[in-house]
């Protein structure tokens, strides 16, 4: 389904953030997108739906090539891959309502989105997404006053009200503690499967991606070098990823985890 | 000394680096400015018996503050004070509307190079002349009046809150706009949703100092026969009615400081 051939990006700094990445997500496929800081992980996500120009390579979504699209059909292309931001990115003068109904912006005309007349079905649907994810009680409250948790759960309504293909989904628990990190992975990866949806998850955790996702990725300099299951991280693998380091804590507490999980 | 060791550097004194590290251009730059200082101080000379005359003059302009006579000008103040009032309401409102689009054009990350360039220009025009200067040379081109004072103040306004709107907008958070245009949304929904409610706290703020900067405007543009309580200001220094003068001045005084418990009320309601 999205499909990116030799996909460049060199920043005007000089900087090659990516080296000719090649990669296939097939349809409701989410996959761990991980690799040390600076590896080109958040660059890749922003290239996909052209945050970030890449500067050679193509892009494909659904046989478009979404990197020859002018802006009118670049808008049309990114209403179909929803996007969760690390540190949640809503707009936080805004209530939660505004924010997930923001979602729906690439399919609503300007006076509307102005006057905030949605259409009664994208209304609907917020109402729905919230109560999915717990917050319908809060639908009035502005997006400053929730916790750290619960405003992700608002991010992932927002990139699911847009009715999406894809997920691209950057750090999602890069700021909160770890039993609320689990939570929202979750909560990501189910509605993922309930909706038969693809994802690409930038992550650091390790242990949080093994647990949680059936592909990972491993990332170094800009580079794939790593495409595989995530109990093929082994120690050798992860020092590929990340450099030398003593990897025996990272996967023992992964299967620790994986205890106290199925013990509950 | 390029990599000292621990040892060295136990039990040495440490200090902040100066913000001019070599000593000697830094006590040159202190001794001059300090030269320079007393020099400027001995370049103005006071003329100490003229100034015994003036407080004679000083004291009387004060001392009307304790019987200001609102009375007997009522008529021309009333309708110095309305016209005033009608620039300042006028000015600023147009000001503002003009300056929204100006101060977006002028935002370096979200203006395109030829459209800030243009933007920009028109801040550093606006601001590079005075008030004053525009008022006489649009009392020139107008006539006296009321008319010269509203163009006057819409123009000041404009550079004034291009320019702040412009530079709030530069330091907004970059990912919550991101976020927005990642959901396929066109410019002004973008503009709309992702950069409006970062800024309009500020935007409102400024706008209430800004109406509070053109009605004490309003008052000196008077002087140069741009209409306004300053016009009837004018007039009275000029026939030495200074009980007149005095009640004038207390009035915008008064009108400032209402402004300014207003806007503190506004400010705080759309943190």
């Amino acid at each position: 389904m999205l499909r990116l051939n030799k996909l460049v990006k060199t920043y005007k700094t000089g900087d090659q953030a990516l080296k000719s990445i090649d990669l296939e997500v097939p349809k409701g496929q989410v996959l761990a997108l991980i690799g040390p800081s600076g590896a080109g992980k958040s660059t890749l996500i922003r290239c996909i739906n052209r945050l970030v120009e890449p500067t050679g390579g193509s892009i494909l979504l659904d046989d478009v090539d979404l990197s020859k699209l002018g802006s009118g059909a670049l808008r049309k292309a990114r209403r179909e891959m929803g996007m969760i931001f690390q540190e949640y990115a809503l707009v936080e003068r805004l209530t939660v309502m505004e924010n997930v109904l923001s979602g729906r912006l690439g399919y609503v005309g300007f006076w509307r989105s102005f006057l905030r007349k949605y259409p009664q079905p994208d209304v609907d649907e917020a109402f729905r997404l919230l109560d999915r994810v717990g917050l319908l009680h809060m639908a009035d409250k502005r997006a400053d006053e929730l916790s750290g948790g619960q405003r992700q759960r608002v991010g992932i309504c927002r990139a699911l009200i847009q009715n999406p293909k894809l997920l691209l989904v950057d750090e999602p628990t890069a700021s909160l503690d770890p039993k609320t990190s689990r939570q929202i992975m979750r909560l990501i990866t189910e509605l993922c499967q309930e909706r038969g949806l693809a994802a690409i998850i930038n992550i650091h955790d390790v242990a949080l991606a093994q647990m949680f996702v059936p592909r990972v990725v491993g990332l170094r300099f800009g580079e794939i070098v790593y495409d595989g299951l995530p109990t093929g991280l082994t120690s050798d693998k992860l020092t590929e990823i990340y450099g030398e380091e003593d990897w025996e804590a990272t996967i023992a507490k992964v299967d620790e985890e994986d205890e106290i999980e199925a013990a509950e | 000394m390029s990599h000292r060791e621990l040892d060295d550097m136990l039990g040495t004194k440490w200090r902040k680096p100066s913000f001019v590290p070599n000593p000697l251009l830094r006590w040159v730059l202190i001794l001059g400015f300090i030269a320079y200082l007393i020099a400027a101080f001995m370049t103005i000379d006071v003329n100490w018996s003229r100034v015994y005359d003036g407080l004679d003059r000083g004291g009387q302009f004060i001392m009307a503050f304790a019987k200001p006579d609102f009375v007997s000008r009522a008529g021309d103040i009333w309708s110095g004070l309305l016209e005033s009032i009608v620039m300042t309401v006028a000015a600023s409102v147009v000001g503002i509307l003009i300056s929204i689009p100006i101060g977006l054009g002028a935002a370096r990350n979200i203006a395109p190079m030829p459209i800030y360039l243009i933007c920009r220009g028109i801040v550093a025009i606006s601001r590079a002349l005075q008030e004053i200067i525009v008022a006489i040379l649009l009392v020139a081109i107008f006539g006296f009046g009321p008319l010269a004072g509203f163009l006057t103040l819409s123009f000041a306004t404009i550079g004034f809150l291009s320019k702040l709107l412009a530079e709030d907008i530069e330091s907004m958070d970059r990912v919550q706009a991101e976020a927005i245009r990642a959901s396929g949304a066109r410019w002004t929904q973008w503009i709309n949703y992702g950069v409006q409610p970062q800024v309009m706290p500020r935007l409102v703020g400024l706008s209430m100092y800004r109406i509070d900067i053109n009605f004490r405007e309003s008052a000196i543009l008077g002087l140069v026969g741009a209409g306004g309580i300053g016009a009837t200001l004018n007039t009275a220094f000029d026939r030495y009615e200074y009980d007149t003068a005095a009640a004038i001045l207390l009035l915008i005084i008064g009108i400032v400081m209402a402004l300014e418990y207003l806007s503190g009320i506004i400010r705080a309601r759309v943190q």
